[in-house]
């Protein structure tokens, strides 16, 4: 069975094949009705808008259709009913699983008790492969990923997206270039991880020495509640947003990602400069996701 | 197995049935007894040597535990902090088995995630699973690395 759980658990030619079938479901190369007969359970027990919906939404092209569980408080997890038991019954409702849970490591335990496929939409600040897959997607559209200089910036403590980003670049053969705030650094062990994979990490304090260099700029969000009051949250965030002045002289091809939601980190007025991928980015989770789903339940 | 001291007396007395756990890396003795869940209350009669000279490790610890055989499990959890270990079981007064201990590569139910987040620290019918790497234990549920005071995280 196929489960999607971790970037870990993929080899490049893996990546390849997945980011090419979202190529062809992209430009339109698909039965509108390949999983017509599928039925794929949506169980979130986070908040979630775009990833929840892309799913939905790629179901929905597919000619599939969903069930889902949006909220703890909404499923028998209040009643204290175990993930475990959970995964087992919606196993024999859906024929492919999509969760997202507060825990690390939850789509890998469920992936043991489910006897349909798992594919994991984030799991606590561990992993969330669909969005790396649409990440590497994005960039692969305008540049090709190999060899790319990728600037992480913000929340790289936290924030899974910019470690299942990482490591998929690791790949790829690019220099990646972390900036993030005292105490929100990359954690050490993926730091050391990529380097044994063989990936040059450079650390910078400000991203003002580094942006001219890039050829891609991940931002993601810094988190309010990591800071122990709002003071120091603004002092820190004002000091990482991205303002149109800072992009002067940057590379003309260069590209600003972001997993949005944004909460402050990207000046609204750079949305108008072509740097700007973060809505096509997220755009792209609709053929991302369409090629996983096919892939676990074809 | 056991030592005399000058004055001819025995350090660490034999014991008739049990196990000997031999060079234990010195001052891992009481972590030792703390994975085999031998505390104050428990009724195993017990002798402890720490800093005990040794021609191969300089210094050693020996736990001698009466009428009690050590299983796989329970090996197992020494390896990880005394990977010089030697265990001898003792059957009246003679040594029938002598065994080294050996980490496995995986580890189930032996060491508690320290991340608080992980989903092996809830109520989930799960145990913890860590592989052994060179560089630490890593959780194979969240990815976590364990790479020091192991025995602090022993189940």
């Amino acid at each position: 069975m196929y489960h999607v759980i971790s970037i870990r658990d993929f080899e490049r030619s893996d990546l390849d094949y997945l980011l090419d079938r979202a190529r062809e479901f992209d430009t339109g190369g698909y039965r509108p009705r390949m999983l017509e007969d599928k039925l794929a359970a949506l169980l979130f027990f986070e908040p979630s808008t775009r990833t929840r919906m892309s799913f939905a939404t790629a179901m929905a092209r597919l000619g599939g259709r969903w069930i889902s569980v949006d909220s703890v408080e909404a499923s028998s997890i209040v009643k204290g009913e175990t993930l475990a038991d959970t995964i087992r019954v919606m196993s024999s409702y859906a024929d492919a699983i999509v969760l997202r849970h507060p825990k690390e490591g939850a789509a890998r335990l469920a992936s043991e008790f489910a006897s349909v496929p798992v594919i994991n939409a984030g799991d606590g600040a561990g992993q969330h492969p669909s969005q790396t897959l649409l990440d590497l997607y994005t960039i692969r559209q305008s540049m090709p990923i190999d060899g790319a200089n990728v600037g992480l910036l913000g929340d790289l403590r936290y924030g899974r997206t910019a470690h299942s980003l990482a490591l998929a670049l690791s790949l790829y053969g690019v220099t990646l270039h972390t900036i993030a705030p005292g105490g929100l650094e990359m954690p050490a062990n993926i730091t050391l991880e990529l380097r044994e994979r063989g990936t040059e990490v450079i650390e910078h304090a400000d991203v003002e020495e580094v942006i001219r260099d890039l050829d891609v700029l991940y931002v993601t969000r810094i988190q309010r509640e990591r800071f122990p009051d709002s003071a120091s949250y603004y002092n820190v965030a004002s000091s990482y947003r991205i303002t149109p002045d800072l992009l002067a002289g940057v590379k003309e091809h260069m590209m600003i990602l972001h997993p949005l939601p944004r909460a402050g980190e990207i000046d609204p007025a750079v949305d108008r400069t072509p740097h700007a991928r973060y809505f096509e980015q997220a755009r792209n989770g609709v053929p991302v996701r369409m090629a996983l789903l096919h892939e676990v339940m074809k | 197995m056991s030592r005399r001291d000058p004055s001819g007396g025995l350090l660490v007395s034999p014991i008739r049935n049990g196990t000997v756990i031999d060079h234990i890396t010195a001052g891992e003795a009481l972590n030792v007894l703390r994975i085999l869940g031998i505390t104050g209350s428990t009724r195993e009669c017990l002798s402890i040597a720490t800093n005990v000279e040794s021609k191969r490790l300089g210094k050693k610890d020996i736990v001698k535990v009466e009428n009690r055989e050590l299983c796989k499990e329970e090996v197992d959890r020494i390896a990880l902090i005394a990977p010089q270990a030697k265990i001898n079981i003792i059957r009246d007064y003679r040594v029938v088995e002598k065994k080294g201990v050996k980490i496995p590569k995986v580890l189930k139910g032996v060491v508690r995630c320290p991340n608080p987040g992980c989903i092996t620290n809830t109520s989930e019918p799960v145990e913890s699973t860590f592989e052994v790497l060179e560089k630490g234990l890593h959780c194979l549920y969240c990815d976590w690395l364990i790479k020091d005071d192991i025995a602090n995280y022993i189940i």
